[in-house]
C-alpha cells in the first residue's frame, strides 16, 4: 500500500456536533467532595444505604491511585476538580413520548433515530445528560414481570431484587473509576427478567452527554433469573466541546442458572471523552453472557468486559471492534475468569488504526487450580492503516493445572496492495476500495450485532474511512 | 541482597580504568535502585519472595581435588575449537585450537581480555542498558563480575567447530556474575555453548550476562544450558543486537534453580538482519522460571522468530512476556512469536503475556499462545503399541520440547541439547 497518496483523516463529527441551550435546574457544581454526594442524594431522596455507599465509594476513591503503572498517561489529563459530577433537568422520568420536551426530541431527531424504529424497540430509555428524561415500556413487558427502570428507581422501588447484587459484581475497590462511579453515579438502567421470560425484542437505551465538563456517571445493573433471555443495546453520540469530558460507567451483569444476556454497545463518544468504563458478567450454571461492543469514539476509552464463569458450563463471550483515528486511543479487550468445571470462553477482537490513531488490545485469561474442562479461544486482528498508525497486543493468560486448553492468537497486517489493486481495476476508486476492504474484515464481527446497529456500524466505518485515501 | 556482595569484592590490580569507573558507577546504581515490585509490569506474575536480601558473598575459588573433578566433569561438545572451565568465578582450565589466534580470533578468559584487549572490549563491554526490568541486577552484574567468556572473530573468519565455557557454582551462600560477550565481525561465522553447573544443593546466587554482537552479514549461533542445583536464583540479561543481514540464533535450555528469571531482547539494527530465539524449559518441584522477551526492530525489512517451549511438572510455575516492537520507520518487519506450555500435573501455573507493539507499516506480525496437556489419543496410540504410559509420557514430552531443539543450526550442539534434555526427563 502506498501511504504518499493517503491525506490523513478528519472524523466526520457532524453528528454529534450541536448542542441546545442547557436548562439544569440541579446542578451540584464542579469538583467532588462529601457535600457533592449529599447534594446528590437529597435531589434523589435517596435512602440512607445509598448516600452512606456513595459517601463510602468516595473515600476509595480518594484513596486509590491512577492506574498509570500500565495504563496510558493521557489519563494524568483527567482534571477530576474541573469537572461537574451531577446535573439534572427538574423532570421526573416520563412515560409517554408527549410528554418529551421539544428541544430533547429535537436532538433525538439530529441524532438520527428513525421514527419506524421505535416501533422494534420493546422499550425505550433515553437518557438526556444524567436522568432518564423519557422511559417508555411496552405494556407486554411489563404483564411479564420484566422491570425497566433508572438506576435511582430500580433502587429506590425494587430494593429486594436490585440491592442484592448492586456493587456485587463490580464491587466500589475494583479500581479507581468504579470507585468514582459508585460515588456519583446517577441514570443508566436497572433491569430484571423474571424465571423463564425470554424478551423478544432488544431493551434500548441512548446515552448523551450535553454539557461541557459534566461527567456521566450511568449505572446499569442487568439481572436475568433462571432460564430468561435478554438483549441490551447501549449506543451513544456525544457534541464536541472544547474540553474534555469524563464518562465512566459501571456495567454489572448476572445471569442466573440457564439465563442468556447479550449486551451490545455501540461507543460514538466525541474525540474529547475520556470513556473509562468497568463492566462485568457473573455467569451461572448453564448460563451464557455476552459483551458485543464496538468503539469508534472518545478520546481514549479503557474497557475490559469481563465474564466470571462461576457455574458449571458457563459460557463467556467477548466480541469487539476498534476503531482509532486522528488523536484517539482505543484501549479495549477481555477478562475470562474461569471459576467452575467445563466452562468456555471466546474472545475475538478486532481493530483498525488510521491516521495517527491507537489502537490497544489488553485481556486477561485466568484458569485456576483444580478446574477441568475449561476452554478459552482469544483471536486478536489487528489492522493498520497508514504508516503513522499504531496497535499493540498485551494478553495475560494464566493457567494452572491440565486438563484445560488455552489458545491465544493475535496478527496484525495491512490492508493488501493486491486486494485494492483489484478493486481499482473494476472501477472503484481507492477510497472505496479501502472502505470496502476495512468494512470487509470486520465483516464477521459487525454480523454479530443486531440488524438496526450492524447497519448503523457500517454506515460509521463508511465515515471514518473518509478521506483515509485518495 | 546484601551490600556484603560489594563491599568484600577485591580490587584486582591492573585493571583498566575505564572499567574501574564502570564498576564503581554501577555499585552506586545498584544501591540506590529499588528491588523489584509486583506492580512493575515487567515482574507482574513474579515471585518476588526468591529476590528477598540475602547474605550472599562474592565466590571463592576452588583449588585441589575438588577442582580437578570439576574440570574433569566439564564434559559437553566432542569436538570442539576452544573451551574454558571457570568455577566459582576463577579460571580452571583453558583450551584452545593453534587455529584460532592464527586466524586473529580472540578467545580469552575475560579477566585476561582486560589486561590485554582492554580498549576492544571497552568498546563493547555492556553497552546494552536492561530493557526489562532489571536495571537494578544489570548493575550489581556490573559492579560485581570478575571473570567470564570474552570471543572476538574478526572479520570474514568463520569458526568451524563450536567453542564451550563451564561456570561452576559451588558452596554455598556463594555469588557469581557469569559473563559472556561475543563480537561477531562482518561477515564471520562462530558458534558458542555455555554451560552452567552446580555441585552441592546449598543455596546461591547467579547474576549472569551474555552479551551478542552480530556484525553484517555475520552468524552467530549460541546456546545456553541452564543446570544450577534446585536452591539456587538465577537472574540472567541477554542482549542480541544484530547487523544488516546478520543472523542471531540464541537458544536457552533452562533445567535447573529454584527461581529462574532470563530477559532476552533482540535488537535488528540494520536491514536484512535476522533473530531467532528459541528457549526449552522443563520445570517441576517447585521451580520456577520467569522469562521475559523483546523482539525490537529498529530497521526495516528485519525478521524475528521466537519459539518458546514449556513442560510443567508438580507444583512448578512458568511466565513468558514476550513483547514484539516494531519501530515507526522499521516497516516491512515480520516478527513472529509463540509460546506452547505442556502441562502435566494439576498443580503447575503457566503464565503467557504475548504482547505487540507495531508503529510501522506493512508488517507481518503475529503471535501465539497456547496452554494444554497431552493428546489423550496420541498417548492411546503409543499404549496400543504396548509402551507404557510413563515412557509414553516422556516421549512426547521430548517430542514436544524437541521440536525447539530442532532448529539449532549446528548438528553437534543439538544432539549434546537433546541428551542432556533426554537426561532431564528421565526422572518423569
Amino acid at each position: 500500500m502506498s501511504t504518499e497518496v493517503i491525506s490523513q483523516i478528519d472524523v466526520d463529527r457532524t453528528r454529534g456536533d450541536f448542542h441546545y441551550p442547557e436548562q439544569h435546574t440541579y446542578d451540584a457544581g464542579i469538583g467532588l467532595t462529601h457535600a457533592t454526594i449529599d447534594y446528590i442524594s437529597d435531589v434523589k431522596s435517596e435512602p440512607d444505604w445509598i448516600r452512606e455507599f456513595r459517601h463510602k465509594a468516595l473515600d476509595v476513591f480518594l484513596s486509590k491511585p491512577m492506574p498509570t503503572n500500565w495504563a496510558s498517561h493521557d489519563l494524568e489529563n483527567i482534571v477530576f476538580e474541573n469537572i461537574r459530577y451531577y446535573l439534572a433537568n427538574a423532570q421526573r422520568p416520563t412515560r409517554s413520548w408527549d410528554d418529551v420536551p421539544d428541544d430533547v426530541k429535537r436532538t433525538f431527531e439530529r441524532l438520527g433515530i428513525p421514527e419506524q424504529e421505535r416501533k422494534f424497540l420493546a422499550g425505550v430509555e433515553a437518557q438526556f445528560d444524567s436522568e432518564a428524561v423519557y422511559s417508555n415500556m411496552k405494556k407486554a413487558l411489563g404483564d411479564e414481570g420484566v422491570i425497566f427502570v433508572g438506576s435511582t428507581d430500580g433502587l429506590k422501588e425494587h430494593p429486594e431484587i436490585f440491592k442484592k447484587w448492586f456493587g456485587k459484581v463490580i464491587p466500589t475497590g475494583d479500581n479507581k473509576f468504579s470507585a468514582l462511579n459508585s460515588a456519583v453515579f446517577s441514570g443508566g438502567s436497572f433491569i430484571y427478567v423474571p424465571p423463564g421470560v425470554k424478551v423478544k425484542h432488544p431493551l434500548q437505551a441512548y446515552f448523551r452527554i450535553n454539557a461541557e465538563n459534566f461527567g456521566q456517571f450511568e449505572r446499569t445493573l442487568i439481572i436475568a433469573d433462571e432460564g430468561s433471555e435478554v438483549m441490551y443495546m447501549e449506543g451513544c453520540t456525544a457534541p464536541k466541546f472544547e474540553t474534555a469530558t469524563l464518562h465512566s460507567a459501571v456495567v454489572e451483569l448476572v445471569a442466573l442458572k440457564g439465563a442468556k444476556i447479550q449486551y451490545v454497545t455501540v461507543q460514538n463518544w466525541s474525540a474529547n471523552v475520556f470513556n473509562l468504563v468497568t463492566k462485568r458478567a457473573v455467569a451461572h450454571e448453564e448460563s451464557e453472557v455476552r459483551w458485543i461492543d464496538c468503539n469508534i469514539g472518545s478520546r481514549l476509552t479503557m474497557k475490559y468486559p469481563g465474564v466470571v464463569l462461576k457455574g458449571r458450563k458457563a459460557r463467556g463471550e467477548v466480541i469487539s471492534i476498534a476503531l482509532a483515528n486522528n488523536g484517539q486511543h482505543q484501549d479495549t479487550g477481555a477478562k475470562m475468569i474461569h471459576a467452575a468445571d467445563e466452562t468456555t470462553s471466546n474472545v475475538i477482537s478486532k481493530s483498525i488504526s488510521i491516521g495517527k490513531g491507537r489502537a490497544t488490545y489488553r485481556g486477561q485469561i485466568h484458569i485456576p487450580k483444580h478446574l477441568k474442562g475449561c476452554k478459552n479461544n482469544t483471536e486478536c486482528d489487528a489492522l493498520l492503516i497508514n504508516s503513522t498508525s499504531r496497535t499493540d497486543t498485551y494478553p495475560a493468560i494464566t493457567v494452572r493445572g491440565s486438563g484445560n486448553s488455552v489458545q491465544h492468537e493475535a496478527s496484525v497486517s495491512q490492508v493488501s496492495a493486491e486486494q485494492i489493486f483489484y478493486m481499482q481495476q473494476r472501477g472503484l476508486t481507492e477510497a472505496q476500495a479501502m472502505s470496502l476492504s476495512v468494512n470487509g474484515f470486520v465483516n464477521d464481527l459487525v454480523r454479530e450485532f443486531p440488524m438496526e446497529y450492524s447497519v448503523e456500524l457500517k454506515r460509521l466505518i463508511d465515515l471514518e474511512m473518509e478521506g483515509s485515501v485518495g | 541482597m546484601s551490600d556484603s556482595l560489594l563491599k568484600d569484592a577485591p580490587a584486582a590490580p591492573g585493571l583498566p580504568d575505564w572499567f574501574r569507573k564502570l564498576k564503581s558507577a554501577a555499585a552506586s546504581k545498584f544501591e540506590s535502585l529499588p528491588l523489584p515490585s509486583r506492580r512493575d509490569e515487567f515482574w507482574r506474575f513474579s515471585n518476588l519472595k526468591a529476590l528477598d536480601p540475602q547474605d550472599f558473598t562474592p565466590a571463592r575459588s576452588i583449588a585441589g581435588e575438588t577442582a580437578q573433578s570439576l574440570v574433569s566433569a566439564s564434559q559437553g561438545l566432542q569436538a570442539t575449537s576452544g573451551s574454558f572451565v571457570f568455577a566459582n568465578d576463577h579460571l580452571l582450565a583453558r583450551q584452545a585450537d593453534a587455529e584460532l589466534a592464527k586466524s586473529g580470533v580472540v578467545w580469552l578468559p575475560l579477566s585476561e581480555a582486560l589486561q590485554t584487549h582492554s580498549d576492544l572490549l571497552s568498546r563493547w563491554f555492556m553497552q546494552n542498558p536492561s530493557a526489562l526490568g532489571s536495571s537494578k541486577f544489570h548493575a550489581l552484574h556490573q559492579a560485581s563480575l570478575k571473570e567470564g567468556t570474552f570471543l572476538y572473530v574478526p572479520k570474514g573468519v568463520r569458526v568451524s567447530a563450536p567453542l564451550q565455557t563451564f561456570h561452576w557454582l559451588a558452596g554455598s551462600g556463594q555469588a557469581v556474575f557469569p559473563h559472556t560477550v561475543v563480537i561477531a565481525e562482518e561477515n564471520s561465522a562462530v558458534t558458542l555453548v555455555d554451560w552452567f553447573k552446580a555441585t552441592g544443593e546449598a543455596r546461591n546466587l547467579s547474576c549472569g550476562i551474555t552479551d551478542l554482537h552480530v556484525g553484517a552479514g555475520a552468524n552467530v549461533r549460541y546456546a545456553s544450558v541452564q543446570e544450577w542445583n534446585r536452591q539456587t536464583v538465577s537472574l540472567h540479561n541477554n542482549t542480541t543486537t544484530v547487523s544488516g543481514h546478520g543472523s542471531a540464533t540464541h537458544l536457552s535450555l533452562h533445567l535447573g534453580g529454584l527461581f529462574s528469571r532470563s530477559e532476552s531482547v533482540s535488537r535488528l539494527n540494520g536491514s536484512g538482519a535476522r533473530s531467532d530465539m528459541l528457549a526449552v524449559t522443563v520445570a517441576d518441584a517447585v521451580q520456577e522460571f520467569d522469562q521475559r522477551t523483546l523482539q525490537d526492530h529498529r530497521s526495516p525489512d528485519t525478521y524475528s522468530d521466537l519459539l518458546y517451549k514449556n513442560a510443567l511438572y508438580e507444583e512448578a510455575k512458568t511466565i513468558v512476556s514476550g513483547l514484539i516492537h516494531v519501530e515507526p520507520d522499521a516497516h516491512r518487519t515480520d516478527a513472529f512469536q509463540k509460546v506452547r506450555n505442556l502441562i502435566l500435573s494439576p498443580n503447575a501455573e503457566a503464565n503467557s503475556l504475548p504482547g505487540l507493539e507495531i508503529l510501522a507499516d506493512e508488517v507481518r506480525c503475529s503471535h501465539g499462545a497456547t496452554t494444554g496437556e497431552i493428546d489423550a489419543e496420541e498417548l492411546f496410540y503409543m499404549q496400543a503399541r504396548g509402551i507404557p504410559a510413563r515412557d509414553a509420557y516422556r516421549l512426547i514430552t521430548f517430542g514436544f520440547l524437541n521440536e525447539v531443539l530442532e532448529r539449532f543450526p549446528d548438528e553437534a550442539v543439538r544432539a549434546a541439547l537433546q541428551e542432556t534434555l533426554r537426561a532431564r526427563l528421565a526422572g518423569h
